[in-house]
């Protein structure tokens, strides 16, 4: 695994060389994937594999240690093939070099993370995710750039404060009375020493810290701003998988070594998450710049990450890592072709453009068909991630569970909306602008990105049990026992 | 059955589609439009023998010793799994969990709407193969596009209709949603399309919403999605076959009567759940007051209108309400919610109809009333009354108005492809120019109004019979909705047919089709001449069990209600005559009983407002009130307090930095002082 | 009999006291850098003789002192150096006029 990480470092900034690394993450992914299949298959019950553990920082027990399960294993995936489809959508970016550069760091820390099982190095690797968002933004950026770049790293960086918090404090909890204190999720699940006082006050730490940066209302202001500034690869990125370590960590952290506190606090959380999938699509349905309108929907679905996660059962959270997975190819995809229609119309404003079906075909193609994942359709990824969630969430029976289920379920009908509304404004009528029609279809490598991504949402929709089986294996049954002592 | 045939009928429109969407592009127009149709032929076919080795082979799998139909799940594939199987000790399993399966259950319709859809949807490829060309024969741009659409369509249509679950139908209702959505806006570079195609996909979508909480409702108590387990029981021996019991679906009442909280808002829990499900299906089928999307559907091309918006998409909500027909039984107060649901939105659309003057319009007008014919036919079906004739007649009416339907359509599609507009004012007199589309116009017209012996006679009179046992003014509204439709439809055939003389503008009058399209109306006709002699209610009826002893060429006469059937006949001959008088002729009756009834008038012509009501609902209350309070609330007060948190911190930061003066030796009285304060501290803190 | 070590502790506390005094008052750097170092040899007195009378049978206090007074002749090396650059950009070393360095 650590070889995926190596080849990061050693990369030649060179473009194609960057692709070819991508390529090679890509290939790694798969051959993790395949390999984690087979040894599954095999019987190997544990619940995490190639469990590693290399001394760091002794006098703090501090180790780079890790593992793969099936979920880190999907967000792996992703990550490697989001940053292909990256590296393709930024081919003719200025001053490549440091560009490439900093994107791979920032890959490095994503990929880190995913596979962290060490609370120290996690937050380390959290931290070298976020940082080259800055210069990413401020650099490459475009629009009100400077401001942007402060404000995403600003607030997420407040919320990494919460969460340092929370990890030192479940640090000097972790050891039952006097035990050697430690770092490593698996021995703090194992151990399930965190007093249930001290989770109260843990749990929002995390989960709030983490939240910033899975867009959890009302801290998701950053992400509207940031993404409308970013440029393509770095929307991409962002939106595709560093949302992701949000609701990757609420969920490997936060709940799953504070169950109890889960258990108890779920709802004030759930009323945020709630209303955060509501008021991200209402959101998206009135702005007119698309990176915005994409920006408040991924408000709305990564709400629903959270919001799945926090319904406490297997299948909502399963439904929720294959929303994380779902929405991060498909907005990907959306940030890749927002970024090509800006780069050849020079606008992001709805209202200027128009009829961009006739112009460029198979961008147009391409958005309805990111459309149309986004929206639910049966088929592509959306609409497997979201049924799950619902059917999931549907199963806590009391008044207050089904209130919000019913509320998310709206968010089908305003997500068709504004997509909708979207797709006509800007695809479909007669053309605006007349300089419009002198603008030329896709290249190859915007061909390959979009193909590349739409491949993936398609694969997943119509073949969700593969995911599902792999996600779903990874649900320790023990830990859901000490989740829901009422359900069980 | 082998599962080889029905795999070929869904994986051939689907392989169809993708062939064509991705390569269209780069093959001949006439080449896609073969493709397409050849497979729409070839899928048709091994339909109709499914359908055949179906009613007729007599195999123990589709019939029992009584000569009841069954239902036989050909093959059912998990396709996603969301709660595990229970398994107990020994590895078997016990009960299997939540997962939508993707299958194909054949059982009497099913197999009707197998053939209906194939034959519809092969008709209209054919059709098509006309109509998207111009005058001189040039394809239409996105010629390929649009065969490509109409694959996926026919391919969506067909896995929701062989459903085994009702997961796996909500799949293909969506899939349907979206492929109506291309299809209604197929002229993309026409902003009354893109919005009507729009509307077309918000307002089902809304509808869905619906349906979707019903099933996560229905499957959170029954544990399934499975619609054998929910309405039918497995015939002992025989693996993968059941047949409909009411038994089964006591059960799932009861099992909803004795959880936790049976009655929600003052109605049973199963009833709300029927209900939510049957909303979905208002939506699909254009019921009031989600009808408004299917007028504007109209801006699709009109083999679309023929083949979704008239023939198989918008009976989708009668099937689904068909299909779940035991449990809906189980709850009466849902069916009757159907009926009056269904009751009136026949009589408003009726009304609305006979003053349009866009001609697809009528005709979408008057497909809400037909369909809401059938819904009202199944709200009254009770087992107990002539074996739940009811719901026999609205698959009847189903099947011979999805071919009547089909052949209007294409029949105005001809018009409209030879004349050059929708609206009748532009027509007049067209039966000298184009006497095939006139003929088969009139029969079709004919078979709507419901006249002896044309198919709409027979499924007609069996609805109203079916209203007629359950309640005499139910039965009275019914037949004067039925007088209704005889007036509209020959008031748009007089006014297209006759009225005056045709005035020919340009250098061509217009003239029958080519033969790509008058094969199909001919075909249709004889269809709709046809159809009503079919012993339908040996083939299809609720629970499988045959109505008629005896079946001879007479059956469907020798079981007729005479007492309905006069009556009927002599409102349909009423409302035609009515047209006679009022549009044979150019004259100025209309205007007069315009006039007689302006504020009527008025409210028909504009339907009832409902359009602008919507209208006012979305833009003002939804995204006046709503969205942009809501976008102004993120960006000023949420965004605001985060701008407003970044602010405070800068003023603070520059109020204090006044503290580093850059003088060294002030920073070090500082730190004298404060060492000094904190050394006082400490010492008092220990004395 | 043995001198009190309040003999020895007044002295170094008069040292230390002088060396604030100056570091506070004076203005020219050099003069800044003796009180420095006046304050330090203070410390170390103290040191050398809580060592001697608290803790006579180890040597951490001698240690340190011997510590400090080596890093003190680094520290001075390197505060003279940095003078001497100072008076080469601003041909001044008044602490007073050096406050370039704020914010």
């Amino acid at each position: 695994m650590l070889g995926a990480l190596a080849l990061c470092r050693n990369i030649k900034w060179i473009r194609t060389v960057a692709v070819v690394g991508s390529l090679m993450l890509i290939g790694l992914s798969i051959w993790v994937l395949c390999d984690y299949l087979d040894n599954r298959a095999a019987g190997n019950m544990a619940e995490m594999l190639w469990v590693g553990s290399y001394p760091w920082f002794t006098p703090l027990n501090i180790n780079l240690a890790v593992g793969v399960d099936g979920i880190s294993i999907v967000m792996l995936l992703l990550s490697s093939i989001i940053v292909f489809a990256g590296s393709f959508a930024s081919w003719k970016i200025e001053q490549p070099k440091e560009f490439f550069l900093w994107l791979i760091l920032l890959s490095t820390g994503v990929f880190g993370f995913f596979i962290s099982i060490d609370l120290f190095t996690m937050f380390m690797f959290y931290e070298v995710a976020l940082i080259p968002m800055y210069l990413l933004i401020g650099v490459w950026g475009s629009g009100n750039k400077n401001y942007s770049a402060m404000k995403l790293t600003l607030m997420l960086m407040g919320g990494s404060a919460f969460l340092m918090l929370g990890l030192i404090g479940i640090y000097y909890h972790s050891a039952p009375e006097g035990g050697q204190l430690t770092w490593n999720i698996l021995e703090i699940a194992q151990n399930a020493s965190i007093e249930k006082g001290w989770q109260y006050f843990l749990f929002p730490l995390t989960f709030v810290g983490f939240g910033v940066l899975g867009a959890m209302f009302p801290f998701h202001t950053w992400s509207p701003d940031g993404h409308a500034s970013a440029p393509t690869a770095v929307s991409m990125l962002h939106a595709g998988v560093l949302m992701k370590l949000g609701g990757y960590g609420c969920f490997r952290v936060a709940m799953y070594l504070m169950p109890q506190a889960a258990n108890d606090l779920a709802w004030i959380f759930l009323i945020l998450t709630g209303i955060s999938v509501v008021y991200g699509a209402f959101s998206a349905c009135v702005q007119t710049d698309l990176k915005y309108i994409n920006a408040y929907s991924s408000v709305s679905h990564c709400g629903l990450v959270l919001f799945a996660i926090l319904m406490l059962n297997t299948t909502a959270m399963s439904g929720a890592i294959m929303q994380m997975l779902s929405h991060g190819l498909m907005t990907a995809l959306f940030f890749a072709l927002i970024g090509m229609i800006y780069g050849r119309t020079h606008t992001r404003d709805v209202r200027q453009m128009g009829g961009l079906m006739k112009i460029m075909p198979f961008l147009a193609v391409c958005y309805v068909i990111a459309g149309f994942a986004s929206l639910g359709l049966p088929g592509l990824s959306g609409f497997v991630a979201e049924m799950t969630i619902f059917v999931g969430s549907f199963q806590d029976s009391d008044f207050f569970h089904r209130f919000f289920t019913i509320l998310a379920c709206c968010s089908i009908v305003i997500t068709a909306v504004y997509i909708l509304r979207v797709v006509g404004k800007l695809l479909l009528g007669p053309v605006q602008d007349k300089h419009h029609l002198e603008l030329t279809d896709a290249t190859w490598w915007e061909r390959t990105s979009t193909v590349t991504l739409i491949l993936c949402v398609a694969f997943i929709g119509c073949f969700p049990n593969f995911f599902m089986n792999l996600i779903e294996f990874t649900f320790n049954p023990e830990f859901f026992r000490a989740l829901m002592p009422a359900v069980n | 059955m082998e599962s080889t045939l029905p795999i070929l009928i869904l994986a051939l429109p689907l392989f169809t589609f993708l062939l064509l969407g991705l390569l269209g592009k780069y093959m001949k127009h006439g080449l896609a439009g073969c493709i397409g149709t050849a497979s729409m032929g070839v899928t048709a076919t091994l339909a109709y023998i499914t359908a055949f080795t179906y009613f007729f082979s007599g195999s123990p799998l589709f019939m029992n010793a009584f000569g009841e139909r069954l239902q036989s799940i050909v093959f059912n594939v998990t396709w996603l799994q969301f709660t595990p199987d229970i398994v107990d000790a020994a590895g078997q399993v016990i009960k299997s969990g939540l997962a939508i399966r993707l299958g194909f259950l054949l059982d009497s319709i099913s197999a009707m709407m197998l053939i209906v859809i194939t034959t519809i949807s092969f008709m209209v490829h054919l059709y098509s193969n006309g109509y998207m060309r111009d005058h001189d024969g040039t394809p239409e741009k996105g010629f390929q596009r649009f065969f490509a659409y109409l694959s996926l369509f026919s391919f969506s249509m067909l896995g929701l209709v062989v459903a085994t679950n009702i997961f796996q139908m909500y799949i293909f209702w969506e899939l349907v949603g979206a492929s109506s959505y291309l299809l209604i806006g197929f002229y993309y570079t026409k902003p009354s399309a893109v919005s009507a195609s729009k509307k077309a996909f918000i307002v089902t979508r809304f509808a869905d919403l619906g349906f979707l909480i019903g099933i996560l409702i229905l499957s959170y108590y029954t544990g399934t999605f499975n619609f054998t387990e929910l309405t039918s029981a497995p015939v002992a021996g025989m693996d993968n076959t059941f047949a409909v019991s009411l038994g089964t679906a006591e059960n799932i009442k009861n099992i909803f009567a004795t959880s936790a909280a049976p009655v929600f808002l003052g109605g049973s829990v199963l009833t709300w759940a029927l209900v939510l499900i049957f909303v979905g299906g208002m939506g699909k089928s254009a019921m009031m007051p989600l009808h408004i999307w299917l007028p504007d559907a109209m801006e699709g091309p009109t083999p679309v209108s023929a083949l979704i918006h008239a023939a198989t998409m918008v009976v989708a909500g009668v099937y689904l309400v068909a299909r779940l027909f035991p449990l809906y039984l189980m709850e009466i107060t849902s069916l009757e919610i159907v009926t009056i649901v269904g009751a009136v939105t026949a009589f408003y659309a009726a009304m609305v109809a006979c003053t349009q003057v866009d001609i697809k319009r009528v005709l979408a007008f008057s497909t809400i009333s037909q369909i809401a014919f059938m819904m009202v036919s199944l709200g009254v079906a009770r087992p107990e009354y002539h074996h739940g004739l009811g719901y026999m007649a609205s698959m009847f009416h189903l099947f011979t108005h999805a071919m009547f339907k089909a052949l209007l359509f294409l029949g105005a599609g001809a018009i409209i492809h030879a004349v050059g507009t929708n609206d009748y004012t532009g027509m007049h007199g067209l039966r000298k120019y184009m006497p095939v589309t006139h003929w088969t116009f009139l029969i079709g017209c004919l078979a709507i109004a419901g006249i002896i012996p044309f198919a709409g006679f027979f499924s007609k009179d069996e609805i109203l019979t079916a209203v007629f046992g359950e309640s005499l003014y139910g039965y009275l509204w019914m037949t004067c909705v039925a007088g209704m439709t005889a007036f509209y439809m020959f008031r748009l055939y007089f006014l297209i047919f006759w009225w005056k003389d045709h005035k020919v503008h340009g250098h061509h009058a217009p003239k029958d089709q080519p033969w790509t399209m008058t094969v199909p109306l001919v075909f249709l006709a004889v269809m709709s001449i046809c159809a009503g002699w079919f012993p339908f209610g040996n083939l299809v009826t609720w629970n499988g069990h045959p109505m008629f002893e005896h079946l001879s060429f007479w059956t469907n006469i020798d079981n007729l209600n005479w007492f309905v059937a006069a009556v009927s006949m002599v409102t349909a001959l009423g409302g035609i005559g009515l047209a006679w008088v009022m549009y044979q002729k150019e004259n100025d009756l209309p205007q007069k009983a315009a006039k007689l009834i302006p504020n009527l008038w008025d409210w028909c012509y504009h339907r009832f407002y409902w359009d602008e009501l919507y209208m006012w609902v979305t833009h003002s209350v939804i995204f006046r009130g709503i969205c942009k309070p809501i976008a102004w609330f993120d960006r000023h007060i949420i965004d605001g307090s985060m701008n407003g948190l970044a602010f405070v911190t800068n003023k603070l930061s520059v109020a204090i930095k006044g503290l580093q003066s850059g003088s060294t030796q002030r920073y070090v009285w500082f730190y004298l002082v404060g060492a000094v304060i904190l050394a006082l501290i400490t010492a008092i803190c220990t004395i | 009999m043995e001198i009190p070590m309040i003999c020895y502790l007044l002295p170094a506390l008069f040292m230390f006291c002088c060396g604030v005094y100056g570091f506070i008052t004076r203005k020219n750097m050099i003069a800044m850098l003796i009180s420095l170092e006046l304050m330090l040899n203070g410390v170390d007195l103290n040191f050398v003789v809580f060592n001697r009378y608290l803790f006579p049978g180890s040597l951490d206090g001698m240690m340190f002192t011997l510590f400090a007074i080596a890093i003190a002749a680094a520290e001075t090396a390197l505060a003279i150096a940095i003078i001497i650059n100072v008076f080469r950009i601003a041909k001044d070393i008044d602490v007073q006029d050096l406050t370039k360095m704020k914010f």
